[in-house]
């Protein structure tokens, strides 16, 4: 039951190329395989073939580095839900079809190389506040001499989750990194250790996301649709309750 | 050289304490003079670099994802174990300390293992300190449970996701200091060599994989944490690009490496399901907390599964082989990870395997869900003999504890683990043997340090589980920070090291050199070609069971491939751009003089122990028939391997292994 599949690839060669979409067609493709293991396979052949592979990240390969990224017939980690692409198979793909692939598209991500591209924006949001200030002693006090209900551990969990892969943006019409910065903010907002630089936290963590070109929220819930975490609107709701107690 | 492990004198409880008393050290103002430089920035290297910088070194920290956050540490499942007895089990340092030597099968350093069991605790404090979310109960503490080869609840977690908080925890810490400037953080960039002067580690070419850059870094020391080499087997839990060459690159300019030989196959991870396969899927340990594995108990059985005749829910309990709780009735399903899987393959090589390629068992969660569904109808008030609403409240215990790898399950395999039991098959893990270092931590390269994954110190010849997260925080928060200050105690007058010395050049001209050879050579096989053939070499010779011949025929299989791959390799494009083939084909060259070496040292150790299973040497009588056989009077050593040139020329060092604070013994789970 292996399929033939048509596959359009934007290719560029660089931040500065203009690039293009690539038509390749590959056979024998196995319902089996991962998407990524299907590109891996593609590139083999244009290896053998003289090309240049097709440049695309991906590391751990299981769903939880962040590092893959491709946009894929118009949706952020392709047609399925709560994965990444390299957890996408191509079962979900029927014999015959034809296959959009592009880079994840967003002003503060810039292509680095074909489907390559540079997510350092949302490193440097965290540079800003991404942290608790807590120096490395083996005298902290005993990590049971603070109970947190287990309510707030567990959906300060489900916010830590996210694996900052970026889909948020590349699917908000916005290129919105709201969802991103607000799981972040909330994971320490509803933890006690947390709340003392709360204010800091959110006021300089946004400040960044705006100097980076992020835009803004609208609302549409695009974001929480896509993201292989299933990380929930309410973090930027969160998020915007902790700007304005900040702020005022 | 000899090889002086320089632990300190005294009762084992005590060696840390007065070792730490009477160190050397580095004031504030000095360290601000004084750069260190980290290749890896998982769990050890991440850890390390945060805290390092915290005392006020200048940190440069390099690796070759596109932000520390994505290094492998992540993907750990399960848990991480620290002795703080919060359970009232019986724990204590001295436990946890015995149970990782013994689960090593008795080939570590008594008394690093007992350092590690002993700053286990403050890591748990340090990481709620940071904000790492870990699982709760409901009155607020935190919560615990089981790993293999122990038989107290140590293992903090925080869902099937540990890893991942831990390392974002680390990287948050290293956020911090980022911002503040006291790392320099290099994304993207792959270290090329370590550059050594006046006999120390003093700087590290690196290649920028964006631009194809060649770069000169200096440093007072140099810490390696670049993790495991597992990768070399091709198929592995590891991810794509996690590579051995950072480590490599130091053994060829002078440190030892130790113990190649000791892998661990994992025993629960998704079968291998076509040639397309580029890697393996760990479903974590923690599993085993709740289920139960077997195979059919007959024959005909297994086949007509195999042939899709029938499914594995036809089968009544007596028509079931649980096989570890038959033959290991104290451990039953938790025994350690090196005896699940010799337990697995042995039941496929007799037929009972469970998939189309006969290399599967079943890990079955039907009598965790009756027993969860049974416990909370019980709390909730509901009616205990509703088999449906018991199946329906079971299955949601067991979502709420392991959601995630059920998805995962189901993603990659296409069939739901809630209805039917899960396939699993062992596959390559993790790498206990690696880089030679000291009680310090330092290699035999003075001022190289090599933490983590990357070394080989606490896990002996097998690593229990959930001890992978311990060993890199506490190699990176709580130990180098220590022993590396000691060391740097002695530079705090040498300046900034210059990279125009000549070794810098020197160093950085082969660097070129290598790299314009593969663009050069005209091939005609991709480098994935290559990694593939030596992986099925690794796999099939040098796996979960080992022979004299077949390690002989490895060692001349995988030289025959190294020529070959010389001759042979294709690399397209160009050195000074972005170029993925470029950066493979230097991490599979390692790769090829590693598994060598690798097979070398599997032939040298005549026994088996923990991971490295000699068919030679298993019991053949009595209660213990059958297990692996190891040989204290002969092989109770470290071996340590110095670089000679070609792989097979290597030289043999031992470091005799003393056990004063543990006896030797028979390792029985029964």
């Amino acid at each position: 039951m292996d399929m033939n599949l048509k596959l359009k690839i934007w290719r560029q060669s660089g931040a500065n190329d203009k690039g293009k979409m690539v038509d390749y067609s590959i056979s024998n493709v196995s319902p089996d395989m991962s998407f990524l293991e299907m590109l891996d396979v593609l590139n083999e052949q244009i290896i053998n073939e003289g090309g240049e592979p097709v440049a695309f990240d991906h590391d751990c390969r299981e769903g939880i580095c962040g590092m893959c990224s491709l946009y894929i017939n118009g949706e952020a980690h392709g047609p399925d839900r709560g994965i990444t692409t390299c957890q996408l198979h191509m079962r979900k793909f029927k014999d015959g079809d034809t296959i959009y692939i592009e880079p994840f598209r967003a002003k503060a991500f810039p292509v680095i190389k074909d489907l390559v591209v540079d997510r350092s924006a949302f490193d440097r949001i965290q540079h800003t506040g991404g942290f608790i200030s807590v120096n490395t002693s083996g005298n902290t006090q005993d990590a049971n001499s603070l109970p947190i209900s287990k309510h707030a551990a567990d959906e300060a969990m489900d916010a830590a989750t996210c694996i900052g892969c970026g889909a948020c943006v590349a699917t908000c019409k916005n290129s919105s990194a709201m969802l991103f910065v607000g799981a972040k903010v909330s994971q320490y907002a509803l933890l006690p250790q947390g709340q003392v630089e709360a204010a800091d936290r959110v006021r300089n963590m946004v400040a960044q996301m705006d100097a980076e070109g992020f835009g803004n929220c609208t609302n549409t819930g695009a974001c929480e649709v896509e993201c292989p975490k299933g990380i929930s609107l309410d973090n930027i709701a969160r998020m915007n309750r902790e700007f304005l107690k900040a702020n005022i | 050289m000899a090889l002086d492990s320089k632990v300190p004198q005294g009762p084992i409880a005590d060696k840390w304490t007065n070792y730490k008393n009477h160190i050397d050290l580095v004031n504030p103002a000095n360290k601000r003079n004084i750069d260190i430089i980290v290749v890896g920035t998982g769990l050890a290297g991440g850890s390390a670099s945060a805290t390092l910088a915290e005392l006020g070194y200048n940190v440069k920290a390099f690796a070759y994802q596109d932000s520390p956050r994505r290094a492998h540490s992540i993907a750990a499942q399960g848990g991480i174990n620290a002795a703080k007895n919060y359970q009232g089990d019986g724990d204590s340092t001295y436990r946890l300390f015995y149970d990782t030597v013994k689960g090593g099968d008795y080939r570590a350093r008594e008394a690093n293992v007992y350092r590690l069991a002993e700053v286990s605790a403050n890591i748990i404090d340090q990481c709620v300190a940071q904000g790492v979310p870990f699982a709760r109960d409901y009155g607020g503490l935190l919560d615990n449970r089981s790993f293999g080869g122990v038989l107290v609840s140590r293992t903090f977690y925080a869902k099937g996701q540990t890893g991942q908080q831990l390392l974002l925890g680390a990287y948050s810490a290293m956020n911090r200091q980022i911002g503040r400037g006291k790392i320099t953080m290099y994304n993207r960039h792959e270290m090329m060599d370590v550059v050594v002067v006046d006999g120390k580690a003093r700087g590290i070419i690196t290649r920028n994989l964006v631009t194809g850059e060649i770069e000169r870094h200096s440093a007072h020391a140099v810490v390696i944490a670049s993790g495991g080499y597992g990768n070399v087997f091709f198929l592995s839990t590891n991810a794509m690009g996690s590579n051995t060459s950072a480590a490599w690159k130091i053994h060829k300019k002078g440190a030892y490496f130790a113990n190649p030989c000791y892998t661990q196959i994992h025993p629960t991870c998704i079968p291998v399901s076509g040639d397309h396969q580029s890697k393996l899927t760990l479903m974590s340990e923690s599993l085993r907390n709740d289920g139960r594995i077997w195979v059919p108990a007959k024959l005909e059985d297994a086949q007509a599964i195999r042939e899709g005749k029938k499914s594995p829910n036809d089968l009544s309990e007596e028509e079931r082989d649980y096989y570890l709780e038959r033959r290991y009735p104290a451990f039953g399903n938790l025994v350690p990870r090196d005896v699940a899987s010799r337990a697995a393959k042995e039941r496929c090589d007799a037929g009972f395997g469970v998939n189309a390629t006969g290399e599967a068992v079943y890990l079955d969660f039907a009598a965790a869900i009756e027993r969860y569904g049974k416990e909370q109808a019980l709390i909730k008030g509901l009616d205990q003999n509703d088999a449906a609403l018991i199946d329906k409240l079971g299955k949601e215990i067991v979502k709420a504890k392991y959601g995630n790898l059920f998805q995962m399950y189901d993603k990659i395999v296409d069939e739901n683990p809630y209805e039917t039991p899960m396939m699993i098959y062992p596959a390559v893990h993790y790498t206990m043997g690696g880089v030679w270092v000291d009680y310090n931590l330092m290699t035999t390269i003075p001022g190289c340090y090599c933490i983590g994954e990357a070394n080989f110190s606490d896990h002996g010849a097998n690593r229990l589980g959930a001890s992978a997260l311990m060993q890199g925080l506490a190699d990176g928060y709580f130990v180098l920070p220590y022993t590396i200050g000691d060391y740097l105690s002695d530079d705090i007058r040498t300046g900034a090291i210059s990279t125009d010395l000549p070794e810098f050049s020197q160093a950085e001209k082969e660097v070129k050199e290598k790299l314009d050879f593969f663009i050069n050579n005209k091939g005609s096989k991709s480098v994935d070609h290559f990694h593939k053939r030596l992986g099925k070499i690794m796999w099939n010779k040098v796996g979960m069971a080992r022979n004299e011949q077949g390690l002989k025929e490895a060692m001349a299989e995988i030289k025959e491939l190294r020529e070959e791959f010389y001759k042979e390799v294709n690399i397209p494009g160009a050195s000074d751009t972005y170029n993925e083939e470029l950066a493979k084909a230097g991490r599979v060259a390692d790769f090829l003089e590693l598994g060598e070496l690798f097979a070398k040292d599997a032939l040298v150790r005549e026994e088996s122990c923990g991971g490295h299973f000699r068919e030679e040497s298993a019991e053949t009588e009595g209660p213990q028939k059958g297990e692996a056989k190891r040989d204290d009077v002969n092989f109770a050593f470290v071996s340590a391997w110095e670089y000679k040139g070609e792989p097979a020329d290597a030289v043999l060092h031992k470091e005799q292994l003393e056990f004063n604070d543990i006896e030797l013994k028979t390792r029985s789970y029964k």
